[in-house]
Parts: structure tokens; C-alpha cells; sequence
């Protein structure tokens, strides 16, 4: 198992890292949120006092968790709304489709959620015969594409104008000439519009979910996400655990660091509060309101310490769009329902360390995600932890673990470091000497096979530190 | 401003950049240290760290701290080295009896644009390079030991030197360590990216304050057939007066 995931993102980070029209498409759109990311942040009058802020609220619902999530839970219930707790993808799924079975419901209207993408949803949906529709522009795109979404908050940042264009025209036909905009959007927003009134059931997820009032808090950019919690009979919004924070009067601070860090607005154009079904002499509003708490694999990693905060993520995206990583190899590469810094720390904590260790190492530590974490996760050191974790649990290579025995013992003798230091450069220098800088027979091979070859001084910094340097 | 400088060596500069350390010596003295080398320094265990072996890893870190227990400071021609010593070493040995020598051993052990500028005083060390330079800020000096306007105020004041600005001077090379290799073809596209803004610049020279990032870049300028050179900084505050 271990092998195909990693394989698959060798092989495929091979392909997307030398795909320069790839790369042109996805740094044109990361220039842009990079320019309203810092204007965004400049409009704050002390950024690192807002995200100090917001580290300590998350910090504070996730040490208490247990409590916050009772609260919500009773303030949602008094109110009528139901509350399910799933401890997996399957009963959450499961809860999902009998609801939906129970209620005849044909179509469903989703707005955007990656917790939904984590547990499969639709897939469970479609396979019991319910029709699924995305109704975020960019969840809509890659729907018809039949891909996952490629960022957690931009899902369709990969395609350019003309690829979405042609695939309207070819999946929902469409009739568009050229690929204005304006007109893309047109089409989706008719196409959508009948969705919107023949669903039954539409299902959101939820940025927030507040304790003290049982309220679930969403953000979004196109109103869709007001048009599938009101318009269908039912309202289903699945969430992870983890998004439960304690008061009402902290999404003054978490609302406009969230869309700041997301896409750097101030605040994003639709922010809606939902606590309840419609009640008596309310003119709209679903019969029905539920919401399902999902755990899945969120208890383990609240247990261990040392990586709780991890839990904190907002998921803004923000460590996915300063990543050069991500910027190189993009998001479908990782194989993940999260991709990006915050994917590669949490994958391997709720799919397993095993199939997933990769991820952890696939980073140059360059720590730039961390820098930029609204809730101020330590997202590279977390990456370390998770190395650390795979070489004890992991099963890492008898070839690794032997190596750096040998390099341990190497560093603890000078003497044999200084000699072993001595023989490898003369050795590669007659290696060298005769052209076989990375060939199969050179040692450094995937170092040098496309760099230049490392240089092979004849004396060590030691040998003339000891040879008269150390005297002047 | 202490006299008495120990220098530490990273172990690959040691053996395949002798000539960094030995203009980190010519630096050191220049601005009147001192300058003492103890010859049982071996490596400060980061590969081993990185790669989650914290149990190869440890050995070296205590052996470190052996070897420079009796520093008055140290001193390292490297952001990542010192990254080691300072952040990491109190997580490695969070659990030994040596955690509390490894936090006080890091709050002297500099990196050399640190320790010049923070710790000696000193932004014009007297140097010599009339060429066009473009620093490349290497991540563990920036974004671990806050590393941001040392190494330039020191390039601003070498006589001749003309600095550029390249775009995204701050976002990772993709050398990252044993990452160069296991994940060889991000960190090539991550350092063909940094070549192109390297040689957007149309300067001369690129310097930085690690060598392991330089080693990465000019292999791949060196490959691309990129005129741009690669020179640490230690080795530009070294030219003297021609």
C-alpha cells in the first residue's frame, strides 16, 4: 500500500513540476491573491495581534472541546434543529443517505465543504440513486470534470477561461462563444438555478460552529450557499468537530482573518449565521435542520499534545497558496482531500502514517506555511513530528535506517569522519575524472544527475585549519 | 564585543567549500576576534533530524555540545546549522539532562551576519567587491532565527558592490536537504524557478548566507548554462581593497 500512494505522487509530481503551462496557470492566479493577501492583511491595524487573537480563541475551543460541543449541541436542539455525531466517514455518510432515502429526496444541492470531499458524500449519495449537484462555481467545474477539487478553497484555480468554456459547452451544453466571464458564470447560474428549485435536500459545511449561541457559521463568495440552506425542505450541515468555537463575538475577529487569509477580502461577501429550522411565522427557511459532527480520526489527533493545534486550521488555504511546493507540483499531486503544508500534517493523522508518510517529507522545511497560518500552526515543525513518527511507526527503509547508523557512528568519530571525508573525494574525483558524475555508479547520483557535480576540494577546511591557517 | 570566537564549520562546507570557512576566518579576524576551531566538531545531527531519526540524531547533538560547552560564542557560516542548535536541539534533548546546557549553548551560537552585525556591531567589515550581487534569503535564517536585514546591511556596505533585487527573494531554493535528493524533481523545478529570478536579475553574482542553498543553485545555473555565479556571503566580506 505505502508503496502505490507514494509512487503515484513521485511519478505525478515528476509530470506537473515540468509542466510549465501548468505552472503559468497556477502563478498568474497565485500573484493575484498574493497582491490582496497583503493588502488584505495591511488593512488590519496589527495583523500579528489578530492572529495572536485567533490562535488563542481556537486554542482555548479545542482544549475544551468536549464542552463547547455540548453547548452547541443543546442550543441547536432547544431550537429543533438535530445533531448527529459520526464517529466515521461511514456513519456520517450513512446518517446522510436514510435521511435522505427516508424523505424521498431526488436531488441534493451542495454548497462547498471539504469535510463532505473527506467522507466521500456524494459518491454515497449517487450510489443511492440521489442526484448531486456542487453549486460553488469552482466545486461546479470540477464536478463535471469529474476531478476532486484542487485547492480547499479555490477548487477549479487550475483551468483557464477557454478549458471551462469548452467544458460547458461539451457537459451541460452550453452555448457560449469564446469565454467571457461574465458568460460562464451565466451559464452556471441557469443551469444551477433549476438545481437549486428541484432539490429537496441541499447540504452545507460550516466554517463555524458557535457554542454559546448554536449557531453554524458559513462564508461564501456567490450566495449559493444561502440558496441550499434555505430553498430545500432540508438543510444538512456537515462539519468536523474540530470548527466549534466558544462565543458569538469571536467571528469579529475570525470572520475577517478567515477571508483575509482565504482569498484577501475583508470580510467575504456572504456571511451567514443558521441556527435552526424555519420556526412558526417565518416566511422561508428549511423544515428540517441537522447538523452532523464529524469526528474521523479529529479524537486521536486531540489526544496527542504534541500535534493537537493542528486541529486549530481554519482551512483559509493560505499554507497551500505561499507554498513552493504546491506552487510547483499543484493540487491534485497530493492524492489527499486536503492537499498543500496543512495536508501533508494532517493526512497522515487521519488516513494513516503509513500510506501517507510521504507527504511529511515531500517539504523543503522552508517554513513559509507557518509564517503566514492565521491561527498560527506550527505547520513545518508539525511535519517534523510526523517524520519523526513514520521512522517509529512508519516502517521506513531497512536501506535509510542502516545509512544513517553508519553516519551516526561516522559523526561520533572525527577521525574516521575526517578519513571516510578524505577517501569519498578522492574516490569521486577519479569517478569524476573519467565522466561519470551522476551515473549509475556515482554515490550522489540523484544530486548530481541534474546539477552540476558537487566540487571535490583535495584538503578539508580541517586539513588547513591544522596546515597553517590555525597559526596566523 | 567578545574576543573569542569558535567557529563551527557545517560539516559539508568542511568538506566541499573549505574556502567558506576559511573566509569566515579572515572576516572573524578582520574585525578583531579571535578565532579557535575545536577539531572533534563533526556535524550538529540535522539530516538525521529532518529525516525523523531522533535517535541518530541525539548522539551528534550531545556531542556538540561537548565539543563547544566551554564557547564563549560560536560562530557558523550557515542560518540552518545554528536553526539546529538554537530551535532544535531543546525539542531533541527535551528529555535528557542536557536540555538546559543545548537552550544556553543556542543563545550563543550565532550565524556569521548575526553575530557581525548583532552581536559585534559591526556593518562594514572593510570590504571590497565591485560587482553586481542579488541576495537570496535562505529560509531557516529568515524564518528561524528572524534573519531578515543582517546579511544586507552588510552587503550594502562593501565598496563597489551593487545590490539587486530579485523577485521572490525570500521563497524557498528547494534545496532542503535530504528533500534535494528524495524529491529530486520538485526541488529542480523549485531551483530552476529561483535560477530564473536569479537571472532576471541580470546580476553577476547570487549570495546567501548558507552554501547548501548556493550549491543547489549553481548547480542548476551551472547546467542551464546561466552566466549568474553563486558566492557566500562570508567569502564576498572577505575580498579585500584590490
Amino acid at each position: 500500500m505505502s508503496a502505490t500512494a507514494a509512487q503515484r505522487f513521485l511519478q505525478d509530481a515528476a509530470v506537473k513540476s515540468a509542466d510549465l503551462v501548468h505552472r503559468g496557470i497556477i502563478l498568474h492566479g497565485l500573484e493575484s491573491y498574493d497582491a490582496a493577501h497583503l493588502r488584505g492583511r495591511a488593512r488590519f491595524k496589527d495583523w500579528e495581534a489578530a492572529r495572536q487573537k485567533c490562535q488563542e480563541i481556537k486554542q482555548e475551543a479545542i482544549n475544551h472541546l468536549d464542552r463547547y460541543l455540548l453547548q452547541f449541541e443543546e442550543k441547536v436542539t432547544s431550537r429543533g434543529g438535530h445533531v448527529f455525531w459520526a464517529a466515521n466517514a461511514e456513519e456520517a455518510c450513512k446518517y446522510v443517505v436514510d435521511l435522505a432515502s427516508r424523505c424521498g429526496v431526488r436531488t441534493v444541492v451542495k454548497s462547498k465543504s471539504m469535510v463532505t470531499e473527506e467522507i466521500y458524500l456524494s459518491p454515497a449519495l449517487e450510489k443511492a440513486g440521489i442526484k448531486v449537484w456542487e453549486t460553488d462555481l469552482g466545486e461546479f467545474i470540477v464536478q463535471l470534470r469529474n476531478e476532486p477539487p484542487y485547492h480547499i478553497v479555490t477548487p477549479a484555480m487550475h483551468l483557464n477561461r477557454r478549458q471551462i468554456s469548452e467544458l460547458f459547452r461539451e457537459k451541460i451544453g452550453a452555448d457560449i462563444e469564446g469565454d467571457d466571464p461574465s458568460r460562464l458564470v451565466t451559464a452556471a447560474r441557469l443551469w444551477l438555478r433549476r438545481a437549486f428549485f428541484a432539490a429537496e435536500m441541499g447540504i452545507s459545511g460550516a466554517n463555524f460552529l458557535v457554542a454559546d449561541s448554536g449557531v453554524i457559521a458559513i462564508s461564501t463568495n456567490e450566495g449559493n450557499g444561502r440558496l441550499c440552506t434555505s430553498v430545500p425542505r432540508i438543510h444538512v450541515a456537515v462539519t468536523g468537530i474540530e470548527k466549534v468555537i466558544p462565543r458569538l463575538e469571536d467571528l469579529a475577529v475570525l470572520w475577517p482573518v478567515l477571508a483575509t487569509s482565504g482569498t484577501g477580502q475583508p470580510i467575504t461577501t456572504y456571511s451567514t449565521l443558521i441556527g435552526g429550522p424555519r420556526r412558526p411565522g417565518e416566511p422561508d427557511g428549511p423544515e428540517e435542520f441537522h447538523v452532523v459532527l464529524v469526528d474521523n480520526g479529529r479524537s486521536q489527533l486531540l489526544a496527542d499534545a504534541e500535534q493537537r493545534e493542528v486541529l486549530h486550521c481554519i482551512r483559509c488555504g493560505a499554507c497551500l497558496n505561499i507554498c513552493p511546493v504546491y506552487r510547483h507540483i499543484g493540487g491534485h499531486t497530493y492524492g489527499t482531500t486536503y492537499p498543500g503544508p496543512i495536508g501533508s500534517v494532517l493526512t497522515p493523522h487521519l488516513s494513516g502514517i503509513r500510506e501517507f508518510q510521504h507527504l511529511s517529507y515531500a517539504s523543503s522545511l522552508c517554513g513559509a506555511c507557518t509564517s503566514v497560518c492565521p491561527v498560527k500552526i506550527n505547520l513545518h515543525h508539525h511535519l517534523l513530528y510526523n517524520r519523526r513518527n513514520a521512522t517509529t511507526e512508519g516502517g521506513t527503509k531497512f536501506t535509510e535506517r542502516i545509512g544513517f547508523r553508519a553516519w551516526r557512528y561516522t559523526m561520533l568519530h572525527p577521525r574516521i569522519y575526517a578519513f571516510a571525508g578524505w577517501l569519498g573525494r578522492a574516490a569521486l574525483r577519479v569517478l569524476y575524472g573519467v565522466g561519470l558524475a551522476g551515473s549509475i555508479l556515482d554515490p550522489m547520483r540523484m544530486w548530481n544527475r541534474r546539477r552540476s557535480p558537487v566540487p571535490l576540494p583535495s584538503e578539508s577546511f580541517r586539513a588547513r585549519w591544522r596546515k597553517g591557517l590555525a597559526a596566523k | 564585543m567578545p574576543r573569542r570566537v569558535s567557529l563551527f564549520v557545517p560539516c559539508f562546507v568542511d568538506q566541499l567549500l573549505p574556502e567558506v570557512a576559511v573566509d569566515t576566518v579572515k572576516v572573524l579576524r578582520r574585525v578583531g576576534c579571535e578565532v579557535e576551531f575545536p577539531e572533534d566538531q563533526t556535524c550538529c545531527g540535522q539530516p538525521a533530524f529532518n529525516t525523523g531519526y531522533w535517535n541518530d540524531a541525539r548522539p551528534c547533538a550531545e556531542n556538540f555540545l561537548r565539543v563547544f560547552q566551554n564557547a564563549e560564542v560560536v560562530v557558523c557560516p550557515s542560518g540552518s546549522c545554528p536553526t539546529m542548535v538554537r530551535m532544535f536541539y531543546p525539542e531533541l534533548l527535551s528529555s535528557s539532562p542536557l536540555r538546559a546546557d543545548a537552550i544556553a549553548l543556542g543563545q550563543r551560537t550565532y550565524e556569521l551576519s548575526e553575530f557581525l552585525v548583532k552581536v559585534a556591531g559591526v556593518t562594514d567589515v572593510g570590504a571590497s567587491f565591485p560587482h553586481t550581487v542579488t541576495y537570496h534569503a535562505s529560509c531557516h535564517g529568515l524564518r528561524e532565527l528572524q534573519l531578515r536585514d543582517e546579511p544586507v546591511q552588510l552587503l550594502r556596505n562593501v565598496k563597489g558592490l551593487k545590490l539587486m533585487e530579485m523577485a521572490r527573494f525570500d521563497e524557498c531554493c528547494g534545496f532542503g536537504g535530504t528533500f534535494a535528493t528524495k524529491f529530486e524533481s520538485i526541488s529542480i523545478a523549485m531551483g530552476t524557478s529561483k535560477a530564473e529570478n536569479v537571472t532576471a536579475t541580470g546580476a553577476e553574482f547570487l549570495t546567501a548566507i548558507d552554501s547548501s542553498c548556493l550549491l543547489h543553485i549553481q548547480g542548476i545555473l551551472g547546467r542551464s548554462g546561466a552566466p549568474a555565479r553563486t558566492i557566500h556571503l562570508a567569502s564576498i566580506l572577505a575580498q579585500d581593497e584590490p
